[in-house]
């Protein structure tokens, strides 16, 4: 099996994600912010939508505005592509608690499933030539198991390009992740340092 | 006043003074909002009077980014911890980066203290009525997103940063300076 054939469910990834997740902010975005707001619904998630391709930029001014709390931030390969000077922001930046997944599934998805110009991007290695030393391409679950912890714990700045297959879409309420009620309680959560857990974790319907 | 071309060479008509603009006011203006970081993409309208010397301060760490878009997340990720930045871009790059400021600086109403170097804008001449296109779209652009926004031309000009800065963070919403001439 070729490694492009190889690919995860986004969901699988994600719900593995989601049992090592503690006190971390999450930072995501269209079809990953959906499924993992269909996981795991928590203060401390934070949903970039509305400019496409911010997400790791939002997460990276998190970064280093809470130097001492772990950023992860859960992208996609066509909103990287709207904003790939990010990663040689990030690898200048080099915050040490930012840790970036892009889920690769060579699909604008959200945006109807569209292709994306092209679908063999070597994401691990435009981040490694970015100046992102801890780059890598993980299409199984197994592996993303191994190296989960490693990724959440250890000084990064991390890059994670994770082979995804497309959808199925979780069910997308942009109003609710898009309010101002969310902005404020993630915000307030980390003014107190708060270390919130899920308020509600349960498998996505399939 | 017509300018020479010894002058036209060295810039000396910018200089801060009576009738310019002073780099390093305009600096001091800035870190007395408590502004710790500064997000840049470089413009050569500012890049010798500002972006260099705020390099040298102290209580600025420079974020150079790689397009003006990436500013606009970076500042609002800051803002959380009450970290305040400026975004200081060339008018090309605020241009660029509509879409983005429309969904974080207007809808989202984060905090945002944008910069804007208006290159080849004439002194003296209000940017609607620069030779300049791009320059003459730049106040249109910010009073349809209805974002307050200011010409900062002389050292007369400076005093107006510090408040307003304060102003966007106190009650979250955006704010522009608008650099018509070439600091010194």
């Amino acid at each position: 099996m070729t490694q492009l054939a190889q690919r995860m469910e986004r969901r699988d990834v994600l719900e593995r994600l989601a049992n090592h997740v503690t006190n971390e902010i999450v930072v995501s975005t269209y079809s990953s912010a959906t499924d993992w707001l269909a996981l795991t619904d928590r203060t401390l998630n934070h949903f970039s939508f509305g400019a496409m391709g911010l997400a790791s930029s939002h997460a990276l001014g998190l970064a280093l505005a809470f130097p001492d709390r772990r950023v992860v931030v859960l992208d996609g390969d066509g909103s990287l592509l709207m904003n790939l000077g990010t990663l040689v922001t990030i690898a200048a930046a080099a915050p040490r608690n930012l840790t970036h997944f892009v889920c690769q599934n060579g699909s604008y998805e959200a945006n109807g499933g569209v292709p994306l110009p092209h679908d063999h991007v070597d994401f691990e290695g435009v981040a490694r030539s970015a100046g992102i030393s801890s780059a890598m391409t993980i299409s199984d679950l197994e592996t993303f198991e191994r190296r989960i912890e490693r990724l959440l714990v250890e000084d990064g700045p991390h890059f994670a390009c994770l082979k995804v297959a497309q959808g199925p879409l979780s069910k997308r309420n942009y109003k609710d992740m898009y309010s101002a009620e969310r902005r404020n309680a993630f915000r307030d959560a980390l003014r107190e340092g708060r270390d919130d857990g899920p308020r509600r974790h349960s498998p996505v319907e399939r | 006043m017509t300018m020479t071309n010894s002058q036209a060479a060295t810039g000396s008509l910018n200089a801060g003074g009576p009738s310019g603009l002073s780099g390093q006011k305009v600096i001091s203006a800035i870190e007395s909002a408590n502004i710790s970081y500064v997000l840049s993409v470089p413009d050569l309208h500012t890049s010798a009077g500002l972006l260099q010397p705020m390099a040298n301060q102290p209580g600025l760490r420079i974020v150079r980014v790689c397009k003006e878009d990436e500013c606009f997340g970076i500042a609002a990720g800051l803002s959380f911890a009450s970290k305040r930045a400026l975004i200081l871009i060339q008018y090309t790059g605020l241009l660029y980066a509509a879409n983005a400021i429309r969904a974080i600086s207007v809808e989202q109403q984060m905090p945002t203290c944008i910069m804007v170097g208006l290159l080849g804008k004439e002194p003296g001449i209000p940017p609607n009525q620069s030779g300049r296109m791009g320059v003459r779209f730049v106040e249109p652009l910010l009073q349809t997103m209805g974002i307050r926004h200011h010409l900062i031309e002389t050292d007369d000009d400076i005093g107006i940063i510090a408040p307003e800065v304060e102003a966007a963070y106190a009650d979250p919403h955006p704010v522009a300076f608008l650099i018509g001439r070439r600091p010194a």
